[in-house]
Parts: structure tokens; sequence; C-alpha cells
């Protein structure tokens, strides 16, 4: 009961706040919604015993994806009246767009409860999430690991190739230079006569 | 283990020489880039190839995540060879634009992985890491030439559209798996041929194809493809028409006939609509292009038309007939670039088709190789395009898609007028440029792809080796 109650509140806020994300006018509030629609995600998984992809949610998505997103929004410049002012030539063909979607996929969950379709097996008691993520990521998965890593190399290249700029005439700190300085590079001893100057 | 890293050692082998020259990029002084490109290009052509000489391994990797058969290897070996092409035709281009950077080698390389990933494919996760790891390394090729304005908003525009698509596709890979309760190839097609076709597990297909027919851009999923191809550096643009599109022409054949093998009659509308209007959106498209590369990227959306009637028959003949099409549209599209990429004059390059205007008197050879690559696409008999397509619609025909193939016959009629155009232009318009003397790269490659769609030089091998490595691949598959 106390699961069943708990679900359909997770779920009810879940569907509100990832609306309130792309109905809000404001940019910041739509990444407000979007963290608790995070929240709310975060807490169906932990009804459905995934434990540790809960906590991954709220570490990674919450803790620095959204935060992320908020520097972003704060630093663009939004102009609101004319975000306004889109809107709603967009309703229309958005509304058409998200019927569509909706009646889909109310097909889709109407197969599902009508029990045409099977669930995902459900996994054993005995071990944590957390090992069961071990005993398959780095053996059963260790290749599509590595090829994930390459995945995130390769953006990485692709954000300095575009943006890294060598400028030309750049005095740079070199510490190894300043280091093998002696005494004798730096230091002119120069006997002035009284009154002449260094001219 | 020892047997998966024997099956995977060409994809080992990308890997470890694409990080290899990143090292030696870095810190390998001046003047790097020369060097990179051509050990590039020698790891490609050694990775095309790595398979047939090692006696054509067959098997599973990482646990069934990646599988390696007749098909992968005939894909890897086009994929490699066409790669290497684009990045040789590169060369000039980026030294006389100023942009040569050892990136461009190793971007490629990586791309290459991603798309051999894309091939050998057996689950939902290797389909997905495969494509980003190829789609991340030509969002940034598109926009390599980050000071002009138009390459930065090609590279961005491909970036969102294909974030969208990709997650389009991951929605109709969670729909997938949250219905047939597997995300390896075979256990979907074990569940499909189960439960037969339920809502959900249709849903999902479309959402993957959707996504999948955004990286062949064929459409509706086409938008971009003028505005990226026009923006993008020439050799980028190249590039983009040959390999990826081979590759993921290669991952939908290994989907449809793969795990929905099940549902053929659900999957075939799917593709026929999106054949019939990437037909027509390219033959009609194309009409009013004055652009050479946007004429391109329209022609390229006809041929992944084109490309999908056979594999809407869903034989192994259908198969086969993708596979001759899409090498052959590989060949001359290579070619075509090479071609594109000696339109330089004095002041910079050209790539208005009243450029070519006068071609035929002030360099005749290199009209005569574009006007064999035109009629090439055409379809005209003599040269290779013709048995590309009577492959391609052949398979259709046989399994009775006889509307199909009266509509891809009617693009291909309609198509016929603007390469006529290019030709008429070239042959009989006054003179306007003389184009500065090409480097000799490039004139061997449109030479080598030229000799290659003469049916005089590769119809034997189509009829007898090559054919059979074609049918093998085929067949593999099924």
């Amino acid at each position: 009961m106390l699961t069943a109650l708990s679900f359909y509140l997770l779920s009810a806020v879940a569907v509100a706040a990832a609306f309130m994300v792309v109905a809000s006018r404001n940019p910041v509030h739509s990444v407000m919604y979007l963290i608790l629609t995070f929240f709310s995600a975060a807490g169906l998984f932990i009804l459905m015993g995934a434990e540790f992809l809960a906590l991954l949610l709220v570490l990674v998505y919450v803790g620095a994806v959204a935060v992320l997103f908020l520097f972003v929004v704060m630093m663009l410049d939004v102009d609101f009246v004319e975000l306004k002012q889109g809107f709603l030539s967009y309703l229309p063909i958005g509304a058409v767009v998200a019927i569509v979607l909706l009646l889909e996929m109310v097909l889709v969950g109407g197969a599902y409860v009508a029990g045409e379709t099977q669930t995902v097996v459900e996994r054993g008691q005995e071990l944590s999430n957390l090992e069961r993520f071990g005993a398959v990521l780095y053996t059963e998965y260790g290749g599509l690991f590595e090829a994930a890593g390459i995945v995130l190399l390769v953006a990485m290249i692709g954000a300095i190739v575009l943006t890294l700029r060598e400028r030309e005439g750049v005095r740079k700190q070199n510490a190894m230079d300043q280091m093998a300085r002696t005494r004798k590079d730096g230091v002119e001893l120069v006997d002035i006569e009284p009154g002449q100057g260094l001219g | 283990m020892l047997q998966t890293l024997s099956l995977f050692a060409p994809e080992l082998l990308l890997a470890v020489s694409a990080s290899l020259l990143l090292g030696f990029g870095f810190w390998g002084g001046k003047d790097r880039s020369g060097f990179a490109r051509y050990y590039a290009i020698a790891m490609l052509v050694v990775f095309s190839l790595s398979s047939f000489v090692l006696g054509r391994p067959e098997g599973t990797a990482f646990e069934g995540a990646l599988i390696v058969d007749g098909f992968s290897h005939y894909v890897k070996l086009i994929l490699g060879l066409s790669a290497a092409a684009a990045l040789l035709f590169s060369k000039s281009y980026f030294e006389s634009e100023k942009l040569e950077r050892y990136e461009y080698s190793v971007l490629t390389l990586y791309c290459v992985l991603g798309m051999s990933i894309m091939a050998s494919a057996n689950t939902l996760l290797s389909l997905y890491i495969g494509i980003e790891m190829q789609s991340l390394a030509l969002y940034v090729m598109a926009a390599f030439n980050r000071d002009s304005l138009r390459a930065s908003e090609a590279g961005l525009k491909y970036f969102v559209l294909g974030a969208l698509s990709s997650g389009l596709l991951l929605y109709g890979a969670s729909l997938i798996y949250g219905f047939t309760g597997s995300i390896e190839f075979s256990g979907i097609a074990n569940a499909v041929n189960d439960s037969g076709t339920t809502p959900g597990i249709i849903a999902g297909m479309v959402f993957l194809l959707c996504g999948l027919a955004f990286k062949i851009s064929a459409a509706p999923f086409h938008m971009w493809t003028p505005d990226v191809y026009e923006g993008a550096p020439t050799p980028v643009t190249g590039f983009f028409s040959a390999a990826p599109k081979f590759a993921a022409m290669a991952l939908i054949a290994r989907v449809l006939v793969g795990p929905f093998e099940g549902i053929t009659e659900s999957w075939q509308q799917v593709i026929i609509v999106i054949s019939v209007l990437s037909m027509v959106v390219g033959a009609l498209g194309a009409l009013q292009q004055t652009n050479i590369k946007r004429l391109m990227a329209y022609s390229s959306i006809a041929n992944m038309g084109y490309a999908l009637v056979p594999l809407a028959a869903g034989t192994v003949a259908g198969v086969q007939g993708m596979l001759v099409f899409m090498s052959i549209y590989v060949i001359s599209v290579i070619g075509i670039f090479a071609l594109i990429l000696q339109m330089r004059i004095r002041n910079g390059m050209v790539e208005q088709i009243s450029d070519l205007a006068g071609l035929s008197t002030s360099n005749r050879g290199m009209a005569i190789l574009m006007t064999m690559f035109m009629f090439s696409l055409m379809g005209i008999p003599p040269l290779l395009g013709f048995f590309g397509k009577l492959f391609a619609f052949l398979p259709a025909a046989d399994a009775g898609l006889m509307p199909l193939v009266v509509i891809a016959l009617v693009a291909s009629v309609i198509g016929a007028f603007y390469y006529l155009r290019v030709i008429k232009t070239m042959w009989f318009d006054e003179e306007r440029h003389e184009f500065v003397e090409a480097p000799q790269s490039l004139r061997y490659i449109s030479l080598v792809s030229a000799l290659l769609i003469l049916p005089i030089l590769l119809l034997p091998g189509i009829s007898t080796g090559a054919q059979g490595l074609i049918t093998l691949a085929a067949e593999s598959l099924f």
C-alpha cells in the first residue's frame, strides 16, 4: 500500500515537474524543475530496489549536470520578453506533436497493462546493487567500458581542437629556466664613479 | 580472452595507433601533421586488409557484445580504404587553407574505430557506443575550420541535430529493452519470435530506425545534410559522404535482419516510406542547386533512398544488392570529391557548378573524368553505376515490391537532369576560369576511382571473386 502510494506520488511529481521544465518561461526555473524531476526519478529507482542507480542519478545529474546547466543559463543573456512571444506561436504545432506522442505512449502503456509483454527479470536479493555492478562492469562489459572511455577521449580531443589557440609572442613562465638561473646570469656588478651616473 | 583479442585485433590496432599518434603529435615537435597523415593512412590500409590477412576469423568478442563475421570483414575493408583515400585527398586542401593539424588524422582513426564497432555491433549497447564514437569525431571534423563562420555553423547544426537523433535512438533502444528484456540482438530476436508484433517493440524499432536514418541522412531526417555538406571543409564533406554512410547503412542492415527478422512485414513499411521520401526529396531538391557540394548532398540523400530499396526486400539478395550499390557509390563519391578539390583558381577554392564552365577546353582530362562519374551516378549502362542500380533494384522487384522499384526508376530519371546539367556546363558553356594545376595525389585518386568504375576492370571481379565476398558477407547476416 505504502509502496503504491509513494510510486504514484513520485511519478506524479516527476511528470508535473518535467512538464514545468518546458512550460516555465524563466530558464532558471526550468533548471530547478529539472532537478525536481531527477529527484523524483531517483525515488522511483529506490522503489524498484536500484539504490545505487538512484544515488548515481542524484550525484551525477543533480550534483554536476544540473548545476552546470544553471551556470550556463545564468551566463546567457536571455531576453525574457522575446521568449514569451515565441511560446504562443509554437504552441499549436507543439501541442499536436505532444498529443500524438501521448497517444502513442498510452497505446504502449495499454499493451503493457494488458499483460501482452514481459517485464525485466527480477534480481536476486542476496547481493547489493554495487556488488552486482562490480561483478559485470569490468568483466562482461569490459570491452564496452574501454570503448566508452575512447568516446570520452574523442570528446576531449574535439573540445581542445576547437577551442585551444596558440598565440604568438606570449611570454610564458618557465619554472626550469627560473631555477637554472645562477647569480652570474641575474646580477651585474657595476663600478660607478661618484657623481658620474650610469649614462 | 585471447580469442577475443585475436578477433578484435584490427580494432585494437586502430585504437593503439590512434593513441600513439596523439602522443606523437603532442611531443613530436613541429611539422608533425604530414607524418601523422601518412602514418594514419598506412594504419587504415593495414586495418582494412588485416582481417583477410589473418584468415578471416569469425566469432563473438567481449561476451557477445561484438560479432566478427563475413559481413563485418567486408564492411571494414570498404571503410578502411575509403577513409584512407579521404585522408589522402585532404592533404593539399588543408595545406593551402592553413588548417593542417595532426588532430585531423587522429580523429579520422577514432572515427573509423567507431564505424567498425558499428559494423560489428551485436548488442544495443555496442551499437550506441559505436555511433557516438563515430559521430563525435564527425562533429569536430565538420567544424575543423573553426575560424570560418560557415564551418562552425555546420558543426553546431550537425551536433545539435545529431544529439536529437541520439535521443530518438536511445528512446527506441530503451523501449526495445523494456519489452524484450534483452539488449543482445539474439535475445531480442528470440523475444520477437516468441511474442510477435507488440506495440512496444514496434514503437521501439521505429524510434531506433529514425535515429539510424538520421545517420544516413535519409528523408525526413535529411535537413542537416545540405548545410553541413556546404559548410564543412571540402575534404571533410568527401569523407562524410563515403565511409560514415556505408557504416550506418551496414548497421541498418544488421539491425533489420538480426533482431527484427521475425517482424519483417512491420519494418518493411518503415523502410519503404523512408526510401521513397529520400528518393523524391533528393531528386527534386537538387534541381535548384548551384553549389556543387549542395548538389552532392542532395545526390547522397537520393542515393541513400536507392540503397534502402533492396533492403526493403529483406532477403539475402537484398543485403547483397545494398552492399554492391553502396560500394560503387563510395568509389564514385571519392572520385568526385577528388575532382571537386581540384577546382582551385588563383584566388582560392571555387565550388559553384558554373565555375566548371568550359572545362572541356581548359582541362579536358578532368572534364572526361567528371563526366564519367556523373554518368555512373545517373546509371548509364557501360559504367558500374548502372550495375549498382541493377543489383539494387532486382531483389526488390523479385520480392514483389514493384511500385517501389518504379518510383526508384522515376527518381533516377529526374535525378539524371541535374547530373546532365553539370556535364552540359562543362562541355557546352563558355570558359570561365583556368584552374591551377592540381597536386598529383588528387589526380591519382580521381583517376583510380574512374578506372574502378569502368566495368572492364571490376565487372569480372564482381561476377566472380568480389561477388563471392559480397555474397559471403550478405549470407553471414542470416
